[in-house]
């Protein structure tokens, strides 16, 4: 073949990084150190022990594998590539995440010795860069949300909604309503971890079905309702992307009862400087710092949970407050209504100063422009998809979308008998992510993408055209999608083992104890 | 030709031609008009009233910078300071391996385009079990703190019983955070030690059919650890409650893993184990119990098992006993489970590999050999009393009363000789902390500044 190159194909010729690298264990090789630790001084050795007394010290080392520098660097260099992460696909599929750009100044900005190697309890005087930005970034949220008072400490979303919980729970408590007011009224497409916080918080849950419009009406609510409600939990837009146009209703229903409301953010991207939990009158909301405000989402954590309330419940927020006062920054311990520490010091400082760094980089404008171009793409996918046959976006279509769709391959099923987990199995094929974790499942052969503002037009299209190249796939060569993934780093996994305590293996050794015959195999090569 | 200048480089389709071309697709003249679903009472009026953007790289990297420029790092002082986040050296390959994109950026995926994730989370798991002795650790949690809490929500599950017996001191944070996560279903009964150790006579007067777990931490709140962990386990276990111990792992190369003396669950913070301290914003917790369903069931966590797949000699991976979860089972599921983590888990995972047995050994010996010169040197110093035992493992406590001198005025006046001696816990009583990053320069350093300080030689 000579010059010129031929024109590429429509679709991606993909294939994963598969390296085969065994289990670490497997490759150690005794004697080998991957690094060295500092000496114990001549003169300290004269003068103590080094060893613990008899009743408490470890006889035999831990059985670690013992590997040399180079070879763990590889080893989990390998591991790295056999991911997907955002840097390198079109990462829309994974909706409800907000797979966006973080941006990689950002990353070089925090890895600094006066970031990284700053410890929580030192002079204050010397941490006044760290503790500024979280002030500024505490001031900024409070603009964001429109709420009075914003605390850090969260490394989570799911962690912040718990933190709005227990607030919750202090302020009834407080008012000498803790033991009345035991329920909490949710919708099943708000995030789950709000159920899932308010029942170890002690609440009773009472959750909410969509009517055909894609939400609860204003009449559900008030079936349910009552003086022993505490809160509302709920997610707007929630993970359909419809936004409830009654949500103050709602919220004003609530408050005539005596109840909070408290807005789950999670889904804040597409609705940035548009309207806030201020403007619907809620009590609480949280941000996820990993979502809509950059920070990466690091294999799932850290990230970093943002919780806003009104000036009332200022008071039970978690310990310590950072204020400012005459340009010094200083840290307020003395709060005796505060529902304590849910999570050690200040939250995660890295991405506290990743996501300050974002919004700097955007302001205002910058913000709306965000919120702005995630709709765009959001309602440029959705009437792309529709187009796909087999395709559908369940609940009514009165309004465009705001951030994300949960759409459905149900007619595509019901022609084919190809679901929407096989389907996603095949995305992988080309490069790009396919979500099938769609709790909870209510719309059949769910889907969901979220396009964030961060990907082209043209890189809209190639997921599009993906997607529509396996939806053929599945009328035409059904077996090719059935016994996908084919360019992965693996191969379709044989999932009984993992709901049997007999054969399940979580670790190395018990996989070893379990399955003797690897353990004769790994003596026999030693 | 012409460049608009409104074009932000992390937006692409804001620039105006692309706009206007997606807006036509759609059929509508502005984005404004994809807002249609939100009345305009709920609009923001204008624009959020933010400071100006740095827009272009060169001017935010500047501005953030010089914030962060005012803070002193712990490498320019000498810090003994702990009580909750440690200074521990971290390896420069765990920081190559955490910051690569790949893993940075990665999130939810499946076990196969995911695979690394998944690999470099169960050899986290399997590492941190060679280190407890036992066969089941969870992906991280998001700190030791909640590790603790989410460890005696667990005890209050399995035994069906509310009481928590506190037996050893108990970092005062984690005590907030644990109490507060538990207060509708834990009651928590303290009862003080006796000789720096657990009182087996006071708590043997409070086990009855309502304690669920007998708690302690080792090393404890003040660096002590616990030499009795056999004979809680067996008293707990014969009162049908559990033993819910929290360790710090870094020290276990050289401290018998409480698993060998009975305890039923093992939590921690992993900090310790290659992550930096970050302001205290670098933690993740553990959890770990035996291969037994009773106990396996009530984790919260995710735990990524082995998989076999189509193809011989190849691993898969995937989410054992997921119906446990929040994910699946909403407010019936265990708890909650979420993002977390997962990084910090990879961290202490090339962390442990680098480190191997020898390792984990060593630094052990050094944190000892190092903590008793001090505790030793110290002692020397007229007016201050260590509370010294054989038992300390990192921290331990100095005592200033007989001085006269308030801790807050020592801490003080070390801070202008630029040593951070320790964590103020009481008006005369401060908590010191050596790693390996402290040298026997830097003890006797701390040594001479005290005795400026307080006094002379004893």
């Amino acid at each position: 073949m000579t010059l010129p190159v031929a024109k590429k194909p429509t679709l991606r010729r993909f294939q994963q990084a598969k390296w085969d690298e065994p289990i670490i264990f497997e490759l150690s090789k005794k004697g080998e150190r991957g690094v060295l630790v500092s000496e114990i001084e001549p003169n300290i050795l004269n003068s103590v022990s080094k060893e613990l007394p008899a009743e408490v010290r470890r006889e035999v080392p831990p059985a670690l594998p013992e590997l040399g520098q180079m070879r763990v660097l590889k080893h989990f260099l390998r591991l790295s590539q056999e991911n997907l992460g955002a840097d390198l696909n079109v990462d829309i599929g994974q909706g409800t995440c907000t797979m966006k750009y973080s941006p990689k100044i950002n990353d070089q900005i925090i890895r600094r010795e006066e970031l990284y190697d700053l410890h929580p309890l030192q002079d204050p005087e010397t941490a006044q860069g760290a503790l500024q930005i979280i002030w500024e970034m505490q001031e900024l949220l409070k603009e964001i949300s429109g709420l009075d008072a914003v605390s850090l400490q969260t490394s989570s979303g799911s962690s912040a909604i718990w933190s709005n919980i227990a607030t919750i729970r202090a302020y009834f408590a407080d008012i000498g309503e803790g033991e009345t007011r035991d329920e909490v009224i949710t919708t099943i497409f708000s995030h789950p971890s709000n159920a899932a916080a308010a029942k170890t918080a002690g609440y009773k849950v009472i959750t909410l079905h969509p009517g055909e419009k894609g939400y609860p009406t204003l009449e559900q609510y008030k079936s349910v309702i009552s003086n022993r409600t505490a809160a509302l939990l709920i997610t707007n837009p929630e993970d359909t992307g419809i936004f409830n146009p009654e949500i103050k209703e709602i919220v004003d229903l609530f408050h005539s009862y005596g109840a909070l409301a408290s807005y789950d953010q999670a889904n804040a991207n597409g609705i940035l400087g548009i309207t806030r939990a201020k403007e619907a009158g809620f009590d609480l909301c949280h941000f996820n710092l990993h979502k809509t405000f950059s920070t990466p989402h690091a294999c799932g954590g850290p990230g970093g949970g943002a919780s806003c309330v009104t000036k009332k419940l200022e008071k039970y927020l978690p310990k310590p407050h950072v204020i400012k006062n005459q340009n010094k920054f200083l840290i307020e311990e003395d709060l005796p209504l505060s529902i304590g520490k849910v999570s050690p010091f200040y939250g995660v400082l890295p991405n506290i100063v990743r996501a300050y760094a974002w919004i700097m980089s955007l302001g205002g404008e910058g913000l709306r422009e965000v919120a702005e171009g995630a709709v765009l793409n959001n309602n440029y996918l959705l009437k792309n998809i529709l187009e796909i046959p087999g395709a559908s976006a369940p609940y009514t279509n009165q309004h465009p979308r705001i951030e994300q769709v949960r759409y459905s391959w149900n007619e595509l099923y019901e022609k084919t008998g190809i679901t929407s987990e096989e389907i996603g199995l095949r995305v992988l094929d080309y490069g790009m992510h396919y979500w099938t974790s769609h709790h909870p499942f209510i719309v059949p052969q769910p889907f969901t993408l979220e396009p964030t503002e961060s990907y082209s037009r043209e890189e809209l299209d190639e997921y599009i055209n993906v997607l529509r190249s396996v939806a053929t796939e599945a009328r035409e060569n059904p077996t090719m999608v059935k016994t996908a993934p084919h360019n992965q780093v693996v191969h379709q996994t044989e999932h009984a083992d993992l709901d049997d305590p007999a054969r399940w293996a979580i670790t190395w050794r018990a996989y070893l104890r379990k399955y003797p015959e690897v353990k004769e195999r790994m003596r026999n090569v030693k | 030709m012409s460049f608009p200048n409104s074009t932000h480089p992390y937006i692409p389709n804001s620039d105006p031609e692309t706009k206007k071309s997606m807006l036509d697709f759609l059929g509508v003249k502005t984005v404004d008009d994809l807002y249609s679903a939100i009345p305009s009472a709920l609009r923001v009026e204008g624009t959020l009233q933010l400071p100006s953007a740095f827009k272009d790289e060169q001017s935010l990297a500047k501005h953030v910078i010089s914030i962060l420029k005012k803070n002193t790092p712990q490498s320019s002082r000498v810090s003994f300071l702990g009580a909750g986040t440690y200074n521990h050296y971290v390896p420069a390959v765990v920081d190559e391996v955490i910051n690569r994109s790949e893993f940075l950026t990665a999130y939810a995926g499946d076990p196969y385009e995911d695979h690394g994730r998944f690999q470099a989370l169960f050899e986290y798991e399997s590492l941190m079990a060679e280190l407890v002795n036992m066969d089941v650790v969870n992906v991280p949690t998001y700190d030791g703190m909640q590790a603790a809490a989410t460890s005696l929500a667990m005890a209050q599950r399995i035994t069906r019983r509310k009481k928590i017996l506190v037996v050893t001191e108990i970092n005062p944070d984690k005590f907030s955070k644990v109490s507060n996560y538990n207060q509708t279903r834990l009651e928590f009964v303290n009862i003080p030690t006796k000789d720096m150790q657990p009182d087996t006579n006071a708590i043997k007067n409070e086990l009855n059919s309502e304690v669920a777990a007998i708690w302690l931490d080792t090393p404890n709140y003040f660096g002590t650890l616990c030499a009795n962990i056999e004979q809680l386990a067996k008293m707990a276990h014969q009162n049908g409650s559990l033993l819910v111990v929290g360790v710090d792992p870094i020290s276990l190369g050289v401290l018998q893993s409480p698993a060998e003396c009975g305890a039923d669950i093992i939590n921690g913070d992993i900090q310790s184990l290659g992550i930096h301290s970050w302001f205290g914003g670098g933690h993740g917790g553990f959890i770990a119990v035996n291969d037994d369903p009773k106990f396996v069931m009530e984790l919260p966590s995710r735990l990524f098992g082995l998989e076999s797949t189509a193809v011989p000699g190849e691993y898969g991976f995937g989410d054992v006993a997921y119906e446990r979860t929040s994910f699946a089972l909403r407010e019936e599921g265990k708890e909650w489970v979420g993002t977390a983590a997962a990084l910090w888990g990879i961290a202490a995972a090339v962390f442990l590999s680098l480190m191997g047995p020898r390792g984990m050994v060593d630094i052990g010996e050094t944190i000892i050999a190092r903590t008793r010169y001090a505790m030793q040197k110290l002692g020397e110093i007229s007016g201050l009393n260590v509370l010294n035992s054989p038992l300390q493992f990192r921290e331990f406590v100095i005592d200033l009363t007989l001085s006269g001198k308030s801790a807050l005025d020592v801490i003080n006046q070390c801070r202008s000789r630029n040593i951070e001696p320790g964590v103020r816990i009481s008006d005369s009583k401060i908590l010191v902390c050596v790693t390996e990053m402290n040298s026997e320069t830097d003890i006797n350093n701390l040594h001479d500044a005290l005795i400026e300080i307080i006094g002379g030689r004893k």
